[in-house]
């Protein structure tokens, strides 16, 4: 049990947050460790099956079925989970293991929780008076997953409802617990964090192919390739003609007219760095070749298709400039 | 009740207090299923409706349809957008399967953000004799 003692005692590092790749393989083997294991042993409803807790199940649902009422009534099948609940008081009943698997997503930053499956099958109905006891097995621990509420881990358990001793229903349950993305779905009426480890834009990937542009955009010259034979204009930036094939180039220096040709507005996925939602612009440049670039100078639902802009060089940190476009023709 | 046979939809209007009720039917006390102040600091817009109360919409839309005599065998859902308050859940279900009195519904529930469930009911109904 050591291993077990070594896996819950994080010291508080986010490891899967601080670390990427192989880490966060390794932290799903600690956590995939914990398959198989139970996750609630002989654990006892907290009230037997009864009336009550029927009735205003019944009333929340909106569900008049004549079986969950009256002399002989039953419990709504779908309320299997309901008798194993913790409730205010908390769950008693969870085993070591479930805390220890819980505290370790916890301590790597996977602290919200949200359930995403529930599948029961129910082998004979509850009637008031039937004492519920269980036992639960966690079944699957998924590796990191990334989804829409952000980043986590999908744990899966089986959970075998009894009634009076009697295998009445089963019950398997998967949760993700998670990280939650920096935005909710809907803007944070908070003012932004000015935050001094603020994400970084990704860093263009420059070769051998295109370090000509980049040379050119640090010297506040936007360069468009020329065909050495045919005289075509290129961008981005490729090894070879398009048109003709020939591999011979020169490059000529745009004047930095434009028009929006096309754009789209990002809402969502949401990547660190930027702040949705924004326009991304495909902007037609007065030599005849087009790029994609951002459109400055006008809010997002104000671009339109032929405005005219204007090239300009933005600075987005020590070490990186892009070229970007501001709405407005002249600059 | 034969495969392809549709079932009428049933429209649920998803109020504050529908997702309070039900949550405290089930006797989920998750703050995010009745305090939309900490539901926010976890990143959720509002309260959303906990996956019980999801369970207990499906099992009465299939019993409602089915009758006095409908007895539910298994239920399966996946869970997908959130039911927010102010929000309405549509739920649709088509029997993909009959065997004798027994009947197998698949079950979508929408609402204005997409596939709130989606899931299958086994449902044994009474036969006539």
């Amino acid at each position: 049990m050591k291993e077990r003692e070594g896996a819950v005692r994080t010291d508080g590092e986010p490891a899967a947050r601080s670390e990427e790749g192989r880490s966060a393989d390794e932290f799903h083997e600690r956590i995939a460790a914990f398959e198989g294991r139970s996750a609630a042993t002989a654990g006892v409803g907290k009230d037997p099956v009864n009336l009550p807790m029927i009735r205003h199940w019944c009333e929340a649902m909106g569900d008049a079925h004549p079986a969950y009422e009256g002399p002989g009534a039953v419990a709504p099948p779908t309320m299997l989970q309901a008798w194993t609940m913790g409730g205010l008081s908390g769950h008693g009943d969870r085993s070591e293991a479930y805390d220890e698997l819980f505290a370790l997503l916890d301590g790597a930053g996977y602290t919200s929780v949200v359930a995403t499956d529930c599948e029961q099958e129910y082998l004979r109905p509850l009637r008031p008076g039937d004492t519920i006891t269980f036992d639960a097995v966690i079944e699957s621990v998924s590796p990191r997953k990334t989804t829409k509420l952000g980043t986590g881990h999908f744990v899966t358990t089986r959970m075998d409802v009894r009634a009076d001793g009697e295998l009445a229903g089963t019950h398997r349950f998967r949760i993700l617990k998670y990280a939650p993305s920096r935005r909710a779905s809907k803007p944070d009426p908070r003012p932004p964090r000015p935050d001094a480890a603020a994400p970084r834009r990704p860093r263009p990937v420059v070769n051998r192919d295109n370090a000509g542009f980049w040379e050119g955009v640090a010297a506040h010259r936007l360069l468009i390739q020329r065909c050495g034979d045919c005289a075509s204009l290129r961008l981005p930036w490729l090894p070879g003609c398009a048109e003709c094939g020939s591999p011979e180039w020169d490059t000529v220096e745009a004047s930095g007219a434009g028009t929006v040709y096309s754009y789209v507005v990002m809402h969502h996925p949401p990547f660190p760095a930027f702040d949705p939602p924004y326009a991304v612009g495909l902007i037609e440049l007065a030599e005849g070749v087009r790029m994609i670039s951002n459109v400055v100078g006008v809010p997002y639902d104000k671009v339109r298709i032929g405005m005219p802009v204007r090239l300009e060089f933005l600075r987005v940190d020590e070490e990186l400039e892009l070229p970007v476009f501001r709405a407005g023709g002249e600059g | 009740m034969k495969p392809g046979e549709e079932l009428p939809p049933l429209t649920i209007p998803i109020t504050r207090t529908l997702i309070v009720a039900g949550a405290v039917a089930s006797r989920d006390y998750q703050d995010v299923h009745h305090d939309a102040e900490l539901a926010r600091e976890k990143g959720s817009p509002d309260i959303f409706m906990n996956i019980l109360t999801t369970n207990g919409l499906v099992g009465r839309y299939i019993t409602d349809h089915f009758g006095p005599g409908a007895v539910l065998r298994r239920v399966a859902i996946r869970l997908g957008a959130p039911n927010y308050p102010g929000d309405t859940m549509t739920l649709s279900g088509t029997v993909t399967d009959v065997a004798g009195d027994t009947a197998t519904v698949r079950v979508v529930g929408a609402n204005d953000l997409g596939h709130h469930v989606t899931g299958t009911v086994t449902v044994t109904v009474e036969v006539a004799r």
